[in-house]
């Protein structure tokens, strides 16, 4: 669901094809019927932007037919925790959870924590609060053991709270909401339980067909309640299965190229909570498990970037980071831009005036800054938006009122370069510079790499304090060809001992100062001085799980939470589906894959008092970035719009949510302003829904592909796809012209009339839905308009993503108007 | 009995079997076909035909995707179900090739893997071979006058290689190997298929006595072939080529007296 | 090519001559046929890489002849993709090789009807500047960072290269650092 693995992720297909052939049964929940839907045994169209409603059902089916895997449910999740008193569901507050503000739209999550628990420190600050997403895996809560009912009949235990939640989510309600035929839902959930449990495994999959809503992180919640429910987590053949979209996206998160994290998923320091080092560990160290590290993480981090400017004395240079105070995230900024409060931007390998939603608004915010750079392959329509964005030809904007300067900068390949990708399976692969880049053509290690070295030169006299964290920033790489030798970061990312040699991994980090290391996630990738990520010792002579094969972090582990894979005796749950397992003999875990657990840790170790982090965790709790080691089926925390996910309307939605008043995300992130007008403020204007995605045959927005004559040849041409019935209905023709509206703008596609894209019955009427690509922009040797100019920014309040998978549209037949 | 002109030495005879029941539609093979071949772009035309936009095999198209959208009986929702089929074709390298028969440069000829080529420092455009490809895939480019097709990629077998499409082929639909085991693995799948309920399914062009002779590159469809747009009953077109060959081959003998006096005499 | 062999490489002779009168097999082979050979058998070296396309990872081998790029091929040692590639995995040779690719900088001044060449020294040299003159004219001290310059991109990018990105950025005070992963 969420996800086209088939057309999106080809090669990585073959393994669902070979799952196939051996036997498993392979189905695809999505609204449209795609080159994955013709693979799969099963296919469910349903509503854009309804799946919590149709996985929430499922959790229904699963609790009220006793189809859970009960012992793993009873000994390795929160099911049997007590949640406090205060707590309300949104069955209680009709789709409000207990600490809703309407005045700050915004919840104080105290009232989620498990009963008798102390209040996390940071929670109730609301702006702390919306770092939700920057403690990696999961949430901070106060030390000590929360009551837990292990009968699981407690009024007040999560279960029977995921229960009363979820009660309302029946096979009609699916129906109702989804679109989706209640014997075809049951079809589903059923076969969900059958193929679940000690001898069979459930994987789901899932992309950004989840994610890019408003209530986007809870579609991923629900799922994991699901795959908790049904034992699926830490297992062969289990698990959830993010399918990113860019060579080094999971990369670029864990070194985050992000604004509220440091490396590794430490957060950014926040103004209101984390004014000093000390009071930054204080709120960012969980008591137990591998969060109870957070002052060696973050010290040798200090150190790695700082070195013998940082000492103990200095806070180890902590007051050279700076502060957020609040959503500093892409679109934000976009708005910060349009207002004039941004003057210099750089653009790497990215087009947001076609891949970005509400494309105008980027363009408009491209034309107030001072100055930009972007640095690509190609000139992509983001370098040249002054003198051929579609506001140029409209006449709205005059190329010689721009005022921007632009430096375009031609970026080095793949090829020319040495690096390492983190694929999506959190593996990094070393990739080995083949050839020299041509012209002006250099790496982005090149160039922040000068970059930095020519304003530490020109800085180079100021007795500025500001310029202190430049000027003793570690900036020494020896150079090949110029470049800054790519291996000597890694090394630097992987950490350095006293000794002044790789270390073996996070567990040798320290916090005082000994140890240097760039992203502890990450350390482990240069142990015993050797590259790991260029290992490429040939899959067919490993076992599947390949460990001499690239690096996965942490610590190279391939599934992670395996000790979840065997029982809490440490026997695998079955002979069919053993991963790792207790060797009592040699005193250790073992098996196939990297225990992702302290190795000599036996099942029945039980903390002593006063017992910290990794040590706090007993032998049988499997989920050691957790503080209290379960799999969470209830969140206390570290989400800003619920514990539990509920189903609400997308912002833009043709249908009242049935379920609650309550009609979409209540903390949903909205921008009600010129430039970013919504729907609803057009009565019933737009009566279809559009959903956006990607082909095959290009890449996101078209830098990659639009150019290249072997891939804009097989889909040379922006198209919305439509069902006969809306062609029908509104006069459109195949292969003609058909304008799309939003209260954005209007664009212009080709007509695709397909038996693929179905009406749906929802609430007892005919829905339509709209697909749109949206590969296209004005350069490139195929064009057309983009698609993400219909859609508002509408944002998911944990991880500020843009709904661009649900919004309403109308549809016209023939071009826009000029 | 074998065509006179067909296989003759006891080299291994090697091919393609596409099963088209595990095709994803991606089209590498497209690509990979083009990038190892140096095949230029086919023109970038939206043709309104499912996602199929190269629209068939050319000289500048040596593997071509077909996607058929197919109305279909689901057990939950009736009528209403649909299925997407997708096949990749490619130039069958028949067993009994009239591109090659009636080739009258000798540009055509069978390998040393009994596949059939166009030498393009022979091919000199004359397009003899066009009409007489049952499927129509031979064709002539514009820009430079000659035929192209799929080579099977003669210079990649040469050197013990698989070709660019099968390689590329991320779901294995394209198989490349000796002719009798694809055939076999064929017949394997076939029966799999069929036990599992799927009718329809059935090869194509695996089949000696057909009117080609048998394809060097055939298929596993799950439907009738006309309906991914291929010709139910292909026959060779020069059936009785041989007996006008031979009074061919007994004029260029002729020609070819005259030349080597006129060579002598210029010595 | 002497005229002698020119005549003994004519089909037409070879036919008559050879075993194969039909003149459809290795009679007819030209020169091209008889001295063919994967391109990839000539490679100089061949490079371990990885597909910059989507996050599945597939590895790659460059084959590298005079310098230049000759062929992109799925690595079949790789326990991931073996030896396959999608049709963007498949198009990456064209993708590092070809004609739409940029290779020098380009200048647009404030204001500017057309973009202007600018060395590429001269551009760092400017870019540096600009940095620094932000940096100033916006900072904010008590929370120690600049609002007025921002950073979009890195989901394409190395981890190398988002780690000296932001390392220096954090350095420099500049917050707004974005990729494609919440876009």
């Amino acid at each position: 669901m969420g996800s086209n693995m088939a057309e999106c992720h080809p090669v990585g297909f073959q393994w669902v094809m070979e799952a196939k052939a051996a036997g498993a049964r392979v189905i695809h929940v999505d609204p449209r019927f795609t080159r994955t839907s013709a693979l799969a045994d099963t296919f469910v169209a349903l509503r854009a932007g309804s799946d919590i409603a149709f996985l929430g059902a499922i959790v229904n089916h699963i609790l009220t037919n006793r189809r859970e895997f009960r012992e793993y449910v009873v000994a390795y999740t929160n099911a049997s925790s007590i949640v406090g008193d205060d707590f309300r569901d949104t069955e209680d507050l009709d789709g409000l959870f207990s600490g809703w503000d309407p005045e700050e739209k915004a919840y104080d999550p105290s009232t989620w924590q498990y009963a008798g628990m102390p209040v996390a420190p940071s929670a109730g600050h609301r702006e702390a609060a919306a770092q939700g997403e920057a403690h990696g895996h999961g949430a901070k809560l106060a030390a000590g053991e929360p009551a837990t009912d292990p009968t699981l009949d407690d009024p007040r235990c999560v279960f029977q709270i995921l229960k009363r939640h979820f009660a309302r989510y029946t096979p009609e309600l699916v129906e109702e909401v989804c679109g989706v035929p209640r014997e075809q839902f049951l079809e589903v959930a059923e076969a969900l339980c059958a193929n679940s449990g000690r001898e069979r495994t459930t994987a789901m999959c899932y992309a950004v067909g989840w994610t890019q809503h408003t209530v986007g992180a809870q579609y991923i919640r629900t799922a994991a309640i699901i795959q908790l429910l049904l034992g699926n987590m830490g297992r062969p053949g289990g698990g959830i299965l993010a399918l990113r979209g860019h060579a080094s996206i999971q990369g670029s998160t864990d070194i985050p190229t992000l604004y509220n994290i440091l490396p590794g998923y430490l957060p950014m320091p926040h103004a209101a909570t984390h004014q000093t080092l000390a009071d930054y560990i204080a709120a960012n160290t969980a008591p137990g498990g591998f969060w109870g590290h957070t002052d060696a993480y973050v010290v040798s981090l200090l150190k790695a970037w700082w070195g013998d400017a940082a000492t103990a004395e200095n806070d180890w240079c902590y007051d050279y980071l700076p502060f957020i105070t609040g959503d500093h995230s892409a679109y934000r900024t976009t708005l910060d831009m349009v207002d004039g409060k941004v003057k210099g931007y750089f653009v790497m390998g990215e087009n947001p005036v076609v891949g970005s939603a509400n494309g105008k608004l980027q363009r408009l915010a491209l034309t107030k800054l001072d100055w930009m750079v972007v640095r690509d392959l190609v000139e992509i329509e983001t370098a040249s938006f002054w003198k051929d964005g579609p506001e140029i030809d409209s006449g709205e904007l005059k190329t010689a009122e721009i005022a921007t300067e632009v430096f375009f900068l031609p970026a080095a390949a793949h090829t020319e370069k040495d690096g390492s990708f983190t694929q999506t399976q959190r593996m990094l692969q070393w990739h080995t510079k083949a050839v020299e880049p041509q012209g002006d053509c250099r790496s982005e290690l090149w160039f922040y790499w000068h970059l930095g070295r020519i304003i530490r030169e020109k800085l180079g006299g100021s007795t500025d304090e500001r310029d202190r964290p430049v000027l003793d920033l570690t900036w020494d790489y020896p150079l090949v060809d110029g470049d800054p030798a790519a291996a000597t970061v890694l090394r630097e990312i992987n950490g350095v001992g006293p000794d002044g040699r790789t270390v073996s991994g996070y567990t040798a980090l320290k916090a005082d100062g000994s140890t240097r290391c760039g992203c502890w996630i990450y350390s482990g990738c240069y142990a015993d001085e050797v590259n790991q990520t260029a290992r490429r010792r040939p899959g067919h002579e490993q076992t599947h799980y390949a460990l001499e094969w690239g690096w996965a972090w942490p610590a190279n582990r391939r599934i992670l939470y395996n000790r979840a894979s065997a029982d809490p005796s440490g026997k695998p749950w079955s002979e069919r589906k053993k991963l790792i397992w207790w060797d009592e003999a040699e005193g250790k875990w073992t098996g196939e894959d990297v225990p992702d657990f302290v190795i000599d840790k036996p099942p029945d170790y039980a903390p002593v008092e006063g017992a910290k982090a990794e040590h706090a965790l007993r032998g049988d709790e499997p989920f050691v970035m957790q503080t209290d080691g379960k799999g969470w089926l209830f969140a206390p925390s570290g989400l800003v719009d619920g514990p539990l996910p509920s189903h609400y309307e997308p912002h833009e939605s043709p249908f009242t949510n049935p379920l609650y008043a309550q009609q979409a995300n209540p903390a949903r992130q909205m921008f009600r302003r010129k430039g970013n007008r919504y729907n609803d403020e057009d009565g019933k204007a737009y009566p279809f829904v559009m959903t956006t995605y990607r082909l095959t045959e290009h890449h996101t927005a078209g830098g990659m592909s639009r150019f290249l004559p072997h891939l804009a040849e097989l889909q040379p041409e922006m198209f919305c796809e439509v069902s006969p019935a809306l062609a029908a209905e509104r006069g459109l023709v195949n292969g003609g012209w058909a304008t799309i509206s939003s209260a954005r703008t209007a664009i212009e596609a080709r007509v695709l009339v397909t038996d693929r894209v179905k009406p749906l019955t929802v609430q007892g009427r005919v829905l339509h839905q709209v697909g749109l690509p949206y590969h296209w922009g004005w350069k490139g040797l195929v064009t057309g308009d983009a698609a993400n100019d219909l859609f508002a920014l509408a944002l998911d309040p944990n991880v500020h993503i843009q709904e661009v998978k649900a919004a309403t549209c109308d549809i016209q037949p023939g071009r826009r108007p000029r | 009995m074998r065509h006179p002109a067909g296989p003759a030495t006891p080299m291994t005879r090697m091919g393609f079997f596409t099963d088209t029941s595990i095709c994803i539609g991606c089209k590498a093979c497209e690509v990979a076909c083009k990038e190892w071949n140096d095949v230029p772009d086919d023109g970038f035309d939206f043709l309104a035909t499912s996602y199929d936009n190269t629209g068939g095999l050319s000289a500048d198209t040596w593997r071509h995707v077909a996607f058929v959208e197919q109305p279909v009986s689901v057990p939950a929702l009736g009528e209403n179900g649909i299925r997407w089929l997708m096949s990749s074709d490619v130039c069958k390298h028949c067993t009994h090739a009239a591109c090659l028969e009636v080739c009258p440069t000798g540009a055509l000829f069978r390998t040393e893997f009994d596949t059939v080529v166009v030498q393009q420092d022979i091919c000199n455009g004359c397009g003899y071979c066009v009409p007489a490809c049952p499927f129509g895939v031979i064709d002539e480019r514009e820009s430079d006058g000659r035929v192209w097709k799929c080579t099977l990629c003669y210079d990649r077998l040469k050197s013990d290689l698989e070709p660019a499409c099968a390689k590329a082929c991320p779901t294995k639909s394209i198989q490349f190997g000796p002719l009798d085991e694809l055939r076999a693995r064929a017949a394997g799948r076939l029966g799999a298929l069929r036990e599992a309920g799927v009718a329809d399914a059935r090869l194509y062009g695996a089949d000696e006595t057909d009117g080609v002779g048998g394809f060097g590159a055939f298929f596993l469809l799950l439907d009738k072939p006309e309906v991914y747009g291929l010709p139910p009953d292909p026959v060779v077109t020069t059936r009785d080529l041989p007996r006008m060959w031979r009074a061919a081959a007994g004029a260029a003998l002729a020609l070819v007296g005259a030349v080597a006096a006129a060579c002598a005499r210029q010595r | 090519m002497s005229a002698r062999k020119l005549i003994a490489s004519w089909p037409v002779v070879r036919q008559l001559t050879g075993p194969d009168r039909l003149g459809l097999r290795q009679s007819a082979q030209s020169e091209w046929s008889a001295t063919l050979e994967s391109r990839t058998e000539t490679a100089d070296r061949v490079v371990p890489s990885i597909c910059p396309y989507c996050a599945v990872g597939c590895a790659q081998r460059i084959y590298v002849k005079d310098e230049k790029v000759i062929q992109v091929e799925g690595d079949p040692d790789s326990p991931v993709s073996r030896g396959r590639l999608c049709p963007k995995g498949s198009a990456t040779k064209q993708l590092v090789t070809g004609g739409q690719r940029e290779y020098k900088v380009k200048y647009r001044r404030p204001g500017g009807a057309d973009w202007e060449d600018l060395a590429l020294d001269r551009a760092m040299d400017m870019i540096a500047d600009r940095v620094i003159a932000t940096r100033a004219a916006t900072w904010d001290g008590p929370n120690r960072r600049t609002l007025g310059i921002a950073s979009l991109g890195g989901a394409t990018l190395d981890n190398e290269e988002n780690y000296l990105m932001k390392k220096l950025y954090t350095a420099l005070g500049a917050i707004q650092v974005e990729n494609q992963a919440r876009i």
